[in-house]
């Protein structure tokens, strides 16, 4: 065990899978001497030589598109996109191509990669290094989307998405990188995709959440908890398949539930678990569900604070669905 | 008409081979100055980002001679398109360093209130100084289709889009280019070749021998010229927006010059920037180039340096305190401009959160109603 940060987790993440496999690629925008703008994948170049950790030319669409070509040929790709924001250059390849090629051809060609990319607010990036777009991504059969909030569940995470037979996206809540800290096994180890973790057990009222909104949901349960309200804050994890028998599950237990995440709430994916638990299991809800997000606006910059969700508005919704 | 040396002007002792830039001793004197306060805003913003005032810069230092050289080609009824890198554009149209510091604190007078990161300005007045966005290249086609527009009306506005080397790797860069070929649209392309996007060396970008040649495949010219020769630069792009004004269509112009700074003030670039590549254009310094021109022309001397540099940093200063006294912007600028006309759910979301406020007794939140 080593106590780690979620980027150096990360980073432990990709080395051992590329020590355990030649096939194995990491590239993108800086990713290479610099050692990424984050330096997530920093002294990685230095182990494993520039033939299998290399700086691309700017260009996203190149970069998920030749991903795709490596995966179908035989490697493995990671394929680094600097920040989501600047990922839809590269949304064609993602949604018309990684997600659909095993569709498309029976499972004669298929698309084992994964795209990593930091997302999220919280380091005053304003409009275009702040996004939460996972919502765009959902909405796309074939791709999984997987989102860590450990250090533990990073490494583990990731080993699984590079292991897994389809395409991955892989969203890094920025705002956590260095801000967790936690004991990491070593070595080779993975944490199932599709399964909900619970950080926090609690009888009255459920809180869905993913990414850097978990340390806050979790925040806002111990102040709950001193209120007397017992809060039980689960980590999705992957959003992308879901665990929708768990989601449910853990809905009925309150019969209370809040949904939280960063980006915007109009058709974000808060509106889908709300809409599972509507079709499934409303006979068990004794409030109505209560979704905390970002606004329906671009992301600001100097009001970033009053943007994101934080405990006291999370605290306020865990409130207002255990008065109701 | 690829060249593949770069054309130069000033030669090492100043002199310029008969070349007229056509130029008055005041206008001469405009482009100095304004270099020197290029330099003067990234010091002072260089410190306001250390000392924690400001989140954010990008350092201009080294690309001077471009920034000026190419922006005083254009009118002021011309239409920029910039990068993230080309503020001195907007210094030398005469947009003053207070509005430009509005930004960098992102405060109630920023004229994107808030919104947008350091250095990512929008300017209507005194020239078109389109608000610049983060991802690169997307600039590209918007201003083919801007000169489009134009060229459609009869007008004779020209634009610019201003990239850099990173920035032809993007999508935005070829179908840009290509569509501004094949319409002949009154538009030029600068690429600022500064050696760098971010870490990534230019031979990662392309294994063409430079940028300028890939304006032939687009059927269009493409020069080189030596970016840290200001006046260089004003020709080669006079030469390019004539061209467009006259309808003789766009022309791709790529500066060769090299980013003395850090690719922003979180970078580090002594991590993957040589040394000695560092001092070999440590000599080629725009400003000390221009500087021998203008003394052998008898327009300037070299204590004449010291007072106006003195002069450019007392300016930025004075506008950054200013700009640091000015208040946030309200809660309701996180709702405002989303549409012409707030809908109802913005506005529902904007009285929640003020709401909110007043009940946890955020004094932020303000004491009234949501005014929108
Ligand atoms: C589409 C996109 N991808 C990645 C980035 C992150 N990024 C910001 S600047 C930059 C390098 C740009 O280099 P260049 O075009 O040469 O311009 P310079 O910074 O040297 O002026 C990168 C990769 C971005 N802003 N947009
Ligand atoms: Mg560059």
């Amino acid at each position: 065990m080593a106590n780690l940060t979620l980027l150096q987790a990360l980073n432990d993440g990709m080395k051992t899978a590329m020590r355990q496999d030649d096939s194995v690629v990491l590239f993108g925008e800086d990713v290479g001497l610099r050692g990424g703008v984050f330096l997530t994948t920093e002294g990685i170049q230095q182990e494993f030589g520039s033939e299998r950790c290399f700086d691309t030319p700017l260009s996203e669409d190149g970069i998920v598109g030749a991903a795709i070509g490596m995966a179908m040929n035989g490697l493995r790709p990671i394929a680094e996109i600097q920040f989501q924001d600047f990922i839809f250059p590269g949304f064609d390849q993602i949604v018309s191509e990684a997600a659909k090629l095993r569709y498309r051809s029976g499972s004669q060609y298929t698309c084992p990669l994964v795209i990593r990319t930091p997302y999220g607010g919280g380091i005053r990036g304003g409009l275009y290094h702040s996004q939460s777009g996972e919502a765009y991504f959902c909405h796309t059969a074939g791709l999984k989307v997987v989102i860590p909030s450990t250090p533990h569940d990073a490494k583990g995470l990731l080993i699984a998405s590079i292991e897994d037979p389809d395409p991955v996206l892989f969203l890094e809540p920025k705002a956590l990188y260095r801000s967790v800290k936690g004991e990491v096994p070593e070595g080779h180890y993975t944490v199932d995709l599709t399964t909900i973790r619970e950080v926090r057990p609690g009888k009255d009222v459920t809180v869905f959440c993913y990414g850097a909104m978990v340390p806050i949901a979790a925040k806002a349960a111990e102040q709950a908890a001193e209120k007397g309200i017992e809060v039980n804050v689960l980590d999705l994890r992957t959003l992308l398949p879901l665990d929708e028998d768990g989601v449910l599950e853990y809905a009925k237990r309150t019969g209370r539930v809040v949904v939280v995440h960063e980006a915007p709430r109009f058709c974000g994916f808060g509106g889908e678990i709300s809409a599972i638990i509507a079709e499934n299991a409303i006979e068990y809800m004794e409030a109505p569900i209560a979704r905390v997000t970002g606004f329906d606006t671009p992301f600001p910059n100097t009001l970033e604070h009053h943007y994101l969700p934080d405990d006291r508005r999370v605290l306020d919704a865990i409130e207002h669905v255990h008065a109701f | 008409m690829t060249m593949s040396e770069p054309l130069s002007v000033i030669a090492p002792d100043g002199a310029t081979n008969g070349y007229d830039p056509g130029l008055s001793e005041a206008e001469l004197l405009h482009c100095y100055r304004t270099m020197l306060r290029v330099r003067a805003f990234d010091e002072i913003c260089l410190k306001l980002q250390r000392s924690g005032r400001i989140g954010f810069s990008i350092p201009n230092l080294g690309i001077e001679g471009t920034q000026v050289g190419a922006a005083s080609a254009f009118e002021k009824s011309d239409w920029l398109f910039p990068s993230y890198r080309d503020f001195g554009m907007a210094l030398y149209h005469g947009i003053t360093p207070l509005e430009m510091m509005h930004n960098m604190y992102g405060n109630a007078q920023d004229t994107a209130k808030g919104r947008q990161m350091p250095v990512h300005f929008s300017f209507d007045k005194p020239i078109r100084f389109v608000s610049i966005s983060s991802p690169i290249g997307t600039h590209i086609p918007q201003a083919v289709g801007a000169a489009y527009a134009s060229k459609l009306r009869g007008e004779d506005t020209v634009m610019l889009a201003s990239f850099g080397d990173g920035g032809t790797s993007s999508l935005g860069f070829h179908s840009g280019l290509n569509f501004a070929g094949v319409w002949k649209a009154p538009v030029v392309f600068l690429c600022q070749n500064n050696g760098w996007a971010i870490s990534c060396p230019v031979e990662e970008q392309t294994s063409s021998d430079g940028f300028a040649i890939k304006a032939e495949a687009y059927g269009m010219p493409g020069v080189v010229v030596d970016g840290n020769d200001v006046l260089a630069v004003r020709k080669t792009m006079l030469e390019a927006v004539e061209r467009a004004r006259s309808g003789g269509g766009p022309t791709l112009v790529e500066c060769k010059t090299f980013r003395m700074g850090g690719h922003s003030t979180s970078d580090d670039p002594s991590r993957y920037v040589p040394a000695e590549q560092r001092e070999e254009w440590e000599k080629k310094d725009p400003v000390l180039r221009f500087e021998r021109f203008l003394e052998a022309s008898g327009m300037w001397k070299a204590k004449d340096k010291e007072p106006m540099y003195s002069e450019a940093l007392d300016e930025m200063s004075a506008a950054a305190s200013e700009a640091e006294a000015v208040p946030k912007p309200g809660l309701e600028s996180i709702f405002t401009d989303v549409y012409a006309e707030l809908p109802p759910h913005l506005r529902r979301q904007g009285q929640e959160l003020f709401e909110l406020g007043k009940r946890k007794g955020d004094a932020a939140a303000g004491d009234g109603e949501f005014p929108l």
